[in-house]
């Protein structure tokens, strides 16, 4: 049954791939360059960019979005076989679930052999217990929907084929993350899901913006990624071994060994847990390694919604939570994963504040809400963190894909400040994102109040060094998020429509949009209560058993807090809400005024606290500069002027001035054959003669 | 004045002389070099009949005839090649004659 859940996204994804070669090959049968047909598109997806980059100055844009070109043959077969198998992946995952979590039948199939070099054995299986099981049925689970949400919200773009292979293979990609057995096969689900997330990024290659959001995201992740990959060097060095369950046998053994490094003792094992955790930052978008995450949004929004908000963001916290029995035992790691986690919580939530994207402010959200999974990882509390994960994994879809219904309704605008007063036009959509916002911000009883209370209550408990800041920081990250979200829901639903043009062509997104909208909806209602005692209460040690090393007693603990520390994320929440509720609608005035009188605060958030500058000129301009000098003073200078090139440029040289000696004219020739001549007999008379 | 071998040889060798500086100093005309050639070639007949006469050897003389012989076959073609490389090209200045230049 695994292999099935794992496999068939794979077969998926190859089956659209062929339609998709095929569909390439018939637009274009020579393989020449096309240069009509690219044209047509490129033309149409500039409407695209137009919408994107300069949507909110540019009005009067027109509302034709007809397909530039025919989408090929066999394009409804690859969005159905791609679409049914996730499907029937999904529902396999939910048996798989209940198999796992609660008839306690842990899985580990081998697949076949893979690596055997000396001591590295490696093998390709399939490892499921709990912690991997709810992963299973959050990926499968949100990936069906954004397939069926797809259908929909691509159905102009000639390229479905392509876009729903990418989706699969990632989706496939994710699986074999999550279904790991070791370290390298976790890396190889790592990499590919960054290669999926790359594609999809740059699914609109006409527009330069994408593509440069895709390398970004690409280049970022490679950060994170050489730590990640140092880090399962020195396990091998340390263990011997990639196994997870030898590592975890191995680990207790490991404490208080040290690493010499240039003479510099580290201890090993926390090196090793922050070499993995930088891997983690980087796939997480966590403080520092986060700038990707925001321009990642250049992609469809199906995408944004399903790798930049519910799966592949979260895999950092889910190795976090695979390696618990490592991190349990580098207490000085978990500080740095909470002081980390507690950061981007709010930091992220102060630049969703001010920003007017409707994309991006989910994005930083996001951005946020991974803060807060890596504060409840830091503490200790594994399930928890992973309790955050599977209710944010509902709500975040939710609200990409809500937020994808709005765009799809507005034409393709995504400026908040263009929107307003779209709650009687779309209604449906209307009731799923406030559905969200509720889980999100941590409303009573919606899914996220459960998940998001256990992680402050277990910041609020652990015995950390930042565990009091990790603490304040969620709390007041509470606030701003609960602000943010109903700016974001009062800007774009309530009050006056800003753009009447597009008001009025405003429409409800047909039945293969709204069908994952309400799915999703009710799993940000549901998916809270009925998991609470399971991932943040009594019931861990019978559900979660081997699959992830909780800190010890914090659950006892977090059961025994003050009241008012318990209360304190919802009264936080209702803060945020009012605020928002007296600057957005009762007195819009307000927030134009503060703006007015704190411009350098303003700019300061509005301009993501100036890291994409900060990273301009610490990294790219002295990189961009280091590959110019390489290229004109060390290839075009040394190489070419002294090397293979010079040499053969020399030689040119010399001939050039051979070749001036044959002029062509009879009494040149006839003089230096007369010379020749006297000079032989004079030799003659003279030289040999004389003897 | 006896005029002795030497006297024939100087003439011999001032025709030579005179062929050789024709041959490359003349920037004009193609025709020119042909009778340059002919000069150089009559300059060793006078060379070969004088030492004929001078050492009594009628092999030099019989030479001499066989030169002029080739001279003449020489001239013939010369002047054919010339008339057809003045057909193909409208020129048959020694300027214009340069294809073979590097």
């Amino acid at each position: 049954m695994i292999q099935a859940i794992v496999f068939l996204p794979l077969l998926g994804a190859i089956l659209a791939g062929v339609i998709a070669l095929a569909g390439a090959h018939a637009r274009n049968p020579s393989g020449d360059t096309v240069e009509h047909g690219h044209d047509d598109h490129a033309h149409g997806s500039h409407a695209h960019a137009a919408h994107d980059d300069h949507g909110h100055d540019d009005h009067a844009h027109d509302d034709h979005h007809a397909p530039a070109e025919p989408a090929a043959a066999g394009t409804a077969a690859a969005e159905l076989i791609t679409t049914a198998l996730l499907f029937v992946s999904a529902a396999l995952s939910w048996i798989m679930f209940v198999n796992v979590g609660f008839m306690k039948q842990d899985l580990l199939v081998h697949v076949l052999p893979w690596i055997n070099s000396g001591d590295l054995q490696i093998a390709w299986s399939l490892r499921v217990d709990t912690l991997t099981a709810v992963m299973l049925v959050v990926v499968t689970t949100v990936s069906s929907l954004v397939h069926l949400y797809s259908i929909g919200y691509m159905d102009e773009d000639p390229y479905r084929p392509r876009f729903f292979g990418y989706l699969s293979l990632f989706t496939f990609a994710m699986l074999m993350l999550v279904t790991s057995d070791n370290l390298v096969q976790l890396f190889f689900g790592w990499e590919g899901v960054g290669l999926a997330s790359y594609l999809l990024i740059g699914f609109w290659y006409q527009k330069p913006s994408a593509n440069a959001a895709a390398i970004k995201a690409f280049v970022v992740n490679r950060v994170g990624d050489f730590g990640f990959s140092l880090g399962i060097f020195a396990v091998f060095m340390l263990v011997g071994s990639v196994d997870f369950e030898t590592i975890f046998h191995a680990a207790p053994g490991l404490t208080g060994k040290t690493i010499d490094f240039l003479g510099w003792h580290v201890d090993a094992l926390t090196l090793t847990c922050l070499l993995l955790f930088m891997g983690a930052m980087g796939k997480s978008a966590q403080f520092l390694l986060h700038t990707w995450l925001p321009d990642a949004m250049e992609g469809p929004t199906p995408v944004s919604a399903l790798i930049h908000a519910a799966t592949m963001v979260t895999a950092g916290v889910f190795m976090v939570a695979r390696l618990s029995p490592l991190f349990e035992l580098a207490p000085n790691a978990q500080a740095f994963v909470m002081l980390i986690g507690g950061t981007t919580a709010m930091f992220a939530a102060t630049i969703g504040l001010v920003q007017n994207d409707i994309k991006r402010i989910i994005a930083y959200s996001t951005c946020s809400q991974l803060g807060y999974m890596f504060v409840a990882m830091g503490a200790g509390a594994y399930s928890v963190g992973m309790f955050h994960l599977f209710t944010h994994a509902f709500f975040k879809a939710l609200l990409f894909l809500g937020s994808g219904s709005v765009i799809y309704a507005m034409h393709h605008e995504q400026d908040i400040r263009n929107m307003g007063g779209l709650k009687d036009k779309i209604p449906f959509t209307y009731i799923t994102m406030v559905i969200g916002t509720l889980a999100l911000t941590g409303f009573p009883l919606t899914a996220g109040y459960f998940s998001k209370d256990a992680i402050i209550e277990s910041a609020f408990v652990a015995n950390n060094p930042f565990a009091f800041y990790g603490f304040l920081m969620t709390v007041v990250a509470a606030g701003l998020t609960s602000f943010y979200s109903w700016r974001l829901i009062f800007k774009t639903f309530h009050g006056r429509p800003h753009d009447q043009k597009h008001y009025e062509a405003a429409h409800e997104a047909p039945l293969w949009m709204l069908v994952p909208l309400g799915v999703l909806a009710a799993g940000s209602l549901l998916a809270g209560f009925p998991f609470k005692e399971l991932f943040a209460g009594h019931g861990i040690e019978e559900f979660f058993r081997e699959s992830v090393k909780m800190h010890p007693n914090i659950i006892e603990e977090m059961h025994h807090i003050p009241e008012t520390i318990a209360l304190l994320p919802t009264v936080m929440m209702v803060v945020g809400f009012i605020v928002a509720w007296l600057f957005y609608i009762r007195r819009p005035y307000l927030p134009v005024e503060l703006a007015g009188q704190h411009p350098l605060l303003y700019k300061f958030l509005l301009n993501k606290w100036y890291f994409d500058e900060l990273y301009d000129v610490i990294f790219v301009r002295p990189a961009k500069w280091l590959g110019r000098f390489l290229w004109k003073k060390g290839d075009g200078f040394v190489i070419d002027g002294f090397g293979p090139d010079g040499v053969s440029a020399r030689v040119l040289d010399v001939t050039r001035n051979v070749v001036r000696i044959q002029t062509g004219y009879l009494y040149h020739y006839a003089f230096v054959m007369l010379i020749g001549v006297a000079g032989l007999i004079t030799w003659f008379m003279f030289g040999l003669g004389g003897q | 004045m006896t005029i002795g071998l030497g006297h024939y040889l100087a003439v011999g060798a001032t025709l030579f002389t005179l062929g050789i500086l024709g041959i490359f100093l003349n920037r004009k005309n193609v025709i020119i070099i042909l009778m340059s050639i002919e000069l150089i070639l009559l300059a060793v007949n006078i060379n070969l009949v004088a030492f004929s006469s001078f050492l009594h050897d009628i092999v030099g003389q019989i030479f001499a005839l066989l030169v002029l012989t080739v001279a003449a076959a020489e001239a013939a073609i010369g002047l054919a090649v010339l008339v057809v490389y003045f057909r193909n090209r409208g020129s048959i200045a020694v300027e214009d004659i340069n294809m073979m230049k590097g």
